[in-house]
């Protein structure tokens, strides 16, 4: 097994399609007597979160009776099951079987495109950023935009999405005393990923900007805007057009447009 | 319309019923209520489904007053002194609240979770299929946030019928069931040695989210990162500190620290009706014990409506003695303490 932290992401490039190497069955580790986490790998890395996005797909495709819900993330799909209406060994089995398909499904992804006003008071780290990685703020907010996004996995709180993807240029280690209270529409970085965090919370990644975009709003919609699989782009606006964004997404626009792939 | 008013309440006491699973794949926590089988006695008490939605107060005394009706009650889960405009209100029973009355309740004596339900449930709009309130993504009805002074309940007027009661088995005083994992193997076997040996005590900046343990610091084999990844109810997790966090229904949906066990389902209640201070021990199963022990919780669940006996008359008494009481003081005839004089002779 890789060690966590020490592999690091290529950009993704988008017109090849990485193959899932499906020969090795995930682990199967119980978490309680209700849920299962399917294991495929212990790093962020771009094979595995493929690997738990293709079984998630394929649980949705072919529904498991006893299966109560699934919840990707990075590298591992954690499955939360009724244990009175499926044995372990029988869901162990199944999971097994649709995790190691010579050729899972392909991803089905819609690409979003998201609106973002970089630092000033809506990207406080935006300099400081910089500074560390010995560039000028504008080259930050470059390599940010240029980057092509995947959710890999969403968590924490309602709507915080983790996105792969990230120029490894802007790779750098969460901040060492996290912030007690970041704003809504948070656009972050930390480690290899990147993050749109919806709900104001606790950070400790380095706040590059903002967007008025809601991945999560109740009375809206959908509630919840963006799913697992998913790609993202950034574009960046100014704070006037920020202002109106905030506005229109208030009275439940999704702000967030849906483009080609 | 007949409802019920919050008089006075303490932190940690809202709306919660059997949770909103289904949305953790988006970072919704599950929430619901913390001891379900206090939830459930109290709403099979009055005939409501075992998960229905019903006031959880936390461990600080509270009051609620009848408005525009009478009310039939139950109370269930952590005991503690209950009296309605005087007269002492049993837990485990269902009673009614006269419109204008109050029901007064202390601070629990043994736990941290009291459930009232009220006959016919709480009116709300459910959000995801649940009334549960979760403050943090702003969910929850009738209000979106832990009850205040002055919030009130639209219920329905108490039908004519007699009063219940349950008898419960007696909750085991036992060590709190563990699976083992899902990353044990971040740990030394001394390191789980003394996770299972030590009597953790509970931390009282424990909440709705997680359940802090205070004990010998566990010490991670490869450091305290691990790639983040999803929590279930009960699952413990270790941060930099080597001090265990068990997960209630509140928590993150993802976490990024080894989770060195998991709770099975059916002592989650248990530990979550440990009151700060209070130690706890850890006892590894394997899942087919756990499993047995979870398919016994769900029959006893399905068969609480058979536990249900007609209540033993004394509340009727009570209010018979109480409207006979020219005095105006109350009598208890379950209380003693209401009725004999200080040489412990009758009056």
């Amino acid at each position: 097994m890789v060690q966590a932290g020490h592999k690091r992401y290529k950009p993704w490039a988008r017109t090849v399609r990485p193959m899932a190497d499906s020969s090795t069955p995930p682990r199967l580790l119980p978490s309680g007597d209700s849920a299962v986490t399917v294991e495929f790998g212990r790093s962020i890395d771009e094979t595995s979160n493929l690997r738990v996005l293709a079984l998630d797909q394929a649980l949705s495709q072919e529904p498991v009776e006893g299966i109560v819900e699934t919840v990707p993330t990075y590298r591992s799909l954690l499955v939360h099951y009724d244990p009175l209406k499926i044995r372990f060994d029988a869901l162990g089995e199944k999971l097994i079987g649709l995790a190691t398909l010579p050729s899972p499904p392909a991803q089905q992804s819609r690409r979003w495109r998201i609106p973002v006003v970089y630092g000033g008071e809506h990207g406080i780290d935006l300099e400081d950023v910089a500074r560390s990685l010995q560039t000028t703020p504008d080259e930050i907010v470059t390599r940010h935009l240029r980057g092509d996004y995947r959710v890999a996995m969403l968590g924490f709180t309602p709507g915080w999405s983790y996105l792969s993807g990230l120029d490894p240029r802007l790779e750098m280690p969460r901040r060492h005393e996290p912030r007690l209270l970041t704003p809504a529409g948070t656009i972050s970085i930390g480690g290899v990923q990147a993050g749109i965090q919806c709900l104001p919370g606790p950070s400790g990644w380095h706040l590059l900007g903002r967007t008025a975009v809601r991945t999560y709003q109740l009375n809206r919609n959908p509630v919840f805007l963006l799913e697992p699989g998913d790609r993202v782009s950034f574009v960046a606006v100014d704070a006037q057009i920020f202002a109106e964004q905030e506005r229109a997404a208030e009275q439940g626009e999704w702000i967030a447009d849906l483009v080609p792939s | 319309m007949t409802r019920l008013v919050v008089t006075t309440v303490g932190p940690a006491s809202s709306v919660q019923d059997g949770g909103r699973p289904g949305s953790q794949r988006y970072g919704l926590a599950p929430g619901g209520a913390m001891d379900p089988l206090g939830l459930a006695v109290a709403n099979i008490l009055l005939g409501n489904d075992p998960f229905a939605a019903a006031v959880e107060i936390g461990p600080l005394g509270a009051a609620f007053t009848a408005c525009d009706g009478a009310l039939r009650l139950a109370l269930a889960g952590a005991s503690r002194v209950a009296d309605i405009a005087g007269r002492p209100a049993a837990f485990d029973s269902t009673m009614i609240v006269k419109e204008g009355e109050t029901l007064t309740l202390g601070n629990t004596r043994d736990g941290c979770f009291s459930y009232l339900a009220l006959e016919g449930g709480i009116r709300g709009t459910p959000m995801f299929g649940s009334l549960s309130v979760n403050a943090r993504a702003g969910m929850g009805s009738p209000y979106p946030r832990p009850l205040q002074a002055g919030d009130e309940l639209p219920a329905q007027t108490a039908a004519i019928g007699s009063e219940n009661r349950i008898e419960l088995p007696r909750r085991a005083d036992a060590p709190i069931r563990v699976i083992m994992g899902p990353q044990n193997d971040e740990f030394s076997e001394d390191a789980i040695a003394l996770f299972l040996s030590t009597p953790w005590a509970v931390s009282a900046v424990s909440d709705r989210m997680g359940y802090r343990l205070e004990g010998p610091p566990l010490v991670h084999r490869h450091g305290h990162n691990i790639v983040s990844d999803g929590t279930v109810n009960g699952s413990i997790q270790v941060p930099g500190n080597g001090q265990p966090i068990v997960l209630m229904p509140d928590r993150g949906t993802s976490g990024g620290y080894p989770k060195i066990a998991t709770v099975i389902s059916a002592d989650l209640g248990r530990l979550a009706q440990t009151p700060p201070g209070q130690r706890v021990r850890f006892q590894a199963v394997n899942l087919t014990e756990a499993h047995a022990e979870l398919r016994a919780f769900a029959d006893l669940i399905r068969t609480l409506p058979d536990r249900l006996r007609p209540a033993d008359g004394s509340g009727v008494n009570i209010e018979a003695l109480q409207d006979a009481n020219l005095a105006g003081i109350a009598v208890s005839a379950i209380d003693p303490g209401t009725w004999q004089n200080e040489r412990g002779e009758s009056s």
